[in-house]
C-alpha cells in the first residue's frame, strides 16, 4: 500500500483538441492553420461578429463520444450547450460556447501505473467545448502593455476530461497525462505532435486543505514540476502556521514556480446559462455503433503483444505507450523474430532517440528490419548494431554503408579460430589454469582473441571455439 | 433583493461603467424585474419536464466539410479598433 503521508489529492482538467477534424466546432472554418498567417481561418462565427449562428459539426460529436466510451464514461441521454460569460480577449463574443450540467459523457476512469502499481483515476466527465483563440504578449505575460491575438485556433473543437482528485504525488499526474495522451492518439482524433493540442490545468491540495487551480501547463514534465513546486509551497504555508487559500495560480515554467492570478474581487462569476443558438442533443443512441467501431486501446494492444508476439510485460509497455512506437514495432516483428525485435527496439532504439530527444519517425524500419537480419545471419556484433543504429540517427545514410564505412563485419569463423589458435599458443599459463578446473581463465583468453580480432569478433563464438580447441 | 453593491457587481461583470446617478436609477429598476419573474415562482411545476430549449428541436448538425463561410485576413481585420500586423489587439488583461 502506498502511505499518502502528506494527503496529496490532485486533479487534473485536461484540453484535448481534436485536432484530426477537417472544419472547427461550430463553423466550417479549416483546423489546418498551423503553418498559416494569424486571422486567416476565420468567419463571422469563430470570431463573434453579431447575428452570426453556430452548428455543430457532426464528427466532433463522434469524435467526443469516441473518447467518453474509451474512458470507460456512459455516454448521456440528453446533452446540451451554455454560454460561459466572461471577458478577455481570447473570446470576442465574451462568453465560451461549453457544456455545464449536462455533458456529453461523465462517470469513467483509467486505470494507470500508481505508486504501488495500478491504480485507478475516475473521470468526472468529459465535455465539450470551443478552443478560445491565442494571445501573444509582448515580453512576459505580467509586464507587456498589451495582447496580440489570433483567432485561427477560435472554435476548434476541444474536449475538457475532468478526472475525479485521484492521484496521489505528482508522478501519478504525470502517468494519467501520458495515459491519456496514448488513448486519445490511439483513437485517431487527435495529433499531439500539433502546438497547442493538449493543455492541462491541475488541482491540488494537501493535508484536507483548501486547494490551488494551477493554469498554463504545457507539458506533462511541466505538469510534474509545477505539482512539486505547489506541494513545496502547500507545506510551508501550513508550517508557517498560515492557511492555504482556494485560489488559481499561473505556472512560469521559465521559473519553474506558480504565481498567484487573480485577487478576490475578481473571483469567478461565469453566469452560465443554457446556449439559445444551439439546441439540445440526444445522441446515446449512437454509443453502441461507435463502440463497435473503436480501435484496439493501448492497455488490449499491450496484451495481445505478450500473448501473440511472446515478449515480455515490460516490452508490451514501453511498446503500446506511444502508438507511433507499436505501429513500428509491428511492421518489425511480423518480418524478424518478434523478441529480438522487441529488444533493439525498446531497449535500444528507444533509448538512443530519448537521448536526442527524436521521435520514432526519425528512424525507418526497413533499416531496423537490415540491422536485425546482419546480427541474426552473425554478419555484425552486437556492438557494432549500437553502432550502426547511433550512426543513421547522427549522419543517416544506409546500415550496409554504415557498415562498409565503419568495417563492422563480424570477422569470419576461421579467422576467430585462428587467433584462437595462437591465443592458445601465446598462454599457456591460462590454459594450464583453465586444465586444471579454473574456468574464469577462459575469459583472459577470450579477451585475447577479442584483442586480436580488434572487436569484431563475437565473443560467444569465440568462447565457443576455444573451448572446442581445449577439449 | 437587489443592493447597490450587487449592481456594481453586475457592472463590473459586463465591464460598464456606472454613476451615482445611474446606481440609484437602475438598483430598484433590476429589483422590479426580479420581483416580476418571482410570479412564474407560484406557478405549479410539479411533473413537468424543464425546458431546456424553446424549440422542440434536437439534433442540428452540420458536415464536417471546410471551406463554407471563412473571410480573408483582411477582412477579418477590417472592422478591428484596433490592430498591429496580422494580428488584432486589445489592452492587456489579467
Amino acid at each position: 500500500m502506498y502511505e499518502n503521508r502528506d494527503g496529496i489529492m490532485i486533479g487534473l482538467e485536461v484540453h484535448v483538441q481534436l485536432n484530426r477534424l477537417k472544419t472547427k466546432v461550430f463553423c466550417g472554418c479549416t483546423t489546418d492553420y498551423h503553418n498559416d498567417p494569424p486571422n486567416s481561418h476565420v468567419c463571422p462565427v469563430c470570431l463573434g461578429l453579431p447575428g452570426a449562428l453556430p452548428v455543430i459539426n457532426k464528427k466532433a460529436v463522434e469524435a467526443a463520444i469516441k473518447v467518453g466510451l474509451a474512458l470507460n464514461c456512459r455516454v448521456e441521454e440528453h446533452t446540451q450547450f451554455y454560454r460561459k460569460n466572461y471577458y478577455y480577449p481570447d473570446l470576442p463574443k465574451g462568453f465560451q460556447i461549453t457544456q455545464y450540467d449536462f455533458p456529453i459523457s461523465s462517470g469513467g476512469y483509467i486505470i494507470i501505473e500508481g505508486e504501488d502499481g495500478e491504480h485507478r483515476v475516475g473521470i468526472t466527465r468529459a465535455h465539450m467545448e470551443e478552443d478560445p483563440g491565442r494571445l501573444v504578449h509582448e515580453g512576459t505575460i505580467d509586464k507587456s502593455k498589451y495582447t496580440l491575438i489570433d483567432y485561427n485556433r477560435s472554435g476548434m473543437a476541444l474536449l475538457e476530461i475532468v478526472s475525479d482528485p485521484d492521484m496521489r504525488s505528482p508522478k501519478e499526474a504525470r502517468r494519467y497525462l501520458d495515459k491519456l495522451r496514448n488513448i486519445v492518439e490511439y483513437l485517431d482524433i487527435f495529433d499531439g505532435d500539433l502546438e497547442g493540442a493538449l493543455r492541462v490545468d491541475a488541482n491540488i491540495s494537501i493535508m484536507g486543505g483548501q486547494r490551488a487551480e494551477i493554469k498554463n501547463i504545457s507539458s506533462h514534465k511541466g505538469a510534474e514540476k509545477a505539482l512539486l513546486f505547489e506541494i513545496v509551497r502547500q507545506k510551508n504555508v501550513i508550517r508557517r502556521g498560515g492557511i492555504v487559500v482556494q485560489e488559481t495560480r499561473h505556472f512560469d515554467e521559465a521559473r519553474e514556480i506558480t504565481l498567484s492570478m487573480r485577487s478576490k474581487e475578481e473571483a469567478h462569476d461565469y453566469r452560465y446559462f443554457p446556449e439559445p443558438d444551439l439546441v439540445p442533443l440526444k445522441i446515446s443512441g449512437w454509443a453502441p455503433a461507435i463502440k463497435a467501431t473503436l480501435p484496439e486501446l493501448p492497455d488490449a494492444r499491450r496484451m495481445r503483444f505478450v500473448e501473440e508476439y511472446g515478449i515480455t510485460d515490460d516490452h508490451a509497455r514501453a511498446l503500446t505507450s506511444e502508438l507511433k512506437l507499436a505501429i513500428f514495432y509491428e511492421d518489425v516483428a511480423e518480418k524478424a523474430d518478434p523478441r529480438t525485435a522487441a529488444v533493439w527496439v525498446c531497449d535500444v532504439l528507444k533509448g538512443e532517440l530519448n537521448y536526442r530527444d527524436m521521435t520514432i519517425e526519425a528512424f525507418k524500419k526497413e533499416h531496423m528490419l537490415s540491422i536485425i537480419e546482419l546480427l541474426v545471419s552473425k554478419k555484425i556484433t552486437e556492438d557494432g548494431a549500437v553502432e550502426i543504429i547511433r550512426a543513421l540517427l547522427d549522419k543517416g545514410g544506409s546500415p550496409e554503408e554504415i557498415v562498409k564505412e565503419k568495417s563492422l563485419l563480424k570477422v569470419e569463423g576461421d579467422i576467430v579460430s585462428i587467433a584462437a589458435a595462437e591465443a592458445i599458443k601465446e598462454n599457456p599459463g591460462a590454459v594450464a589454469d583453465y586444465n586444471s578446473g579454473k574456468e574464469k581463465a577462459l575469459n583472459s583468453l577470450v579477451g585475447a582473441v577479442m584483442k586480436k580480432t580488434k572487436g569484431r569478433a563475437d565473443a560467444r563464438t569465440a568462447r565457443e571455439i576455444l573451448l572446442g580447441k581445449l577439449r | 433583493m437587489i443592493t447597490k453593491k450587487d449592481l456594481e457587481h453586475i457592472g463590473w461583470l459586463a465591464r460598464l461603467e456606472l454613476s451615482d446617478d445611474e446606481k440609484e436609477k437602475y438598483t430598484p429598476k433590476l429589483n422590479s424585474v426580479l420581483d416580476y419573474f418571482n410570479e412564474l415562482d407560484e406557478v405549479d411545476t410539479e411533473g413537468v419536464e424543464p425546458t431546456y430549449h424553446v424549440l422542440q428541436l434536437y439534433n442540428v448538425f452540420r458536415d464536417d466539410e471546410p471551406g463554407i463561410g471563412s473571410i480573408t485576413q483582411e477582412e477579418a481585420l477590417s472592422n478591428a479598433p484596433k490592430k498591429q500586423d496580422e494580428f488584432f489587439k486589445a489592452p492587456r488583461m489579467m
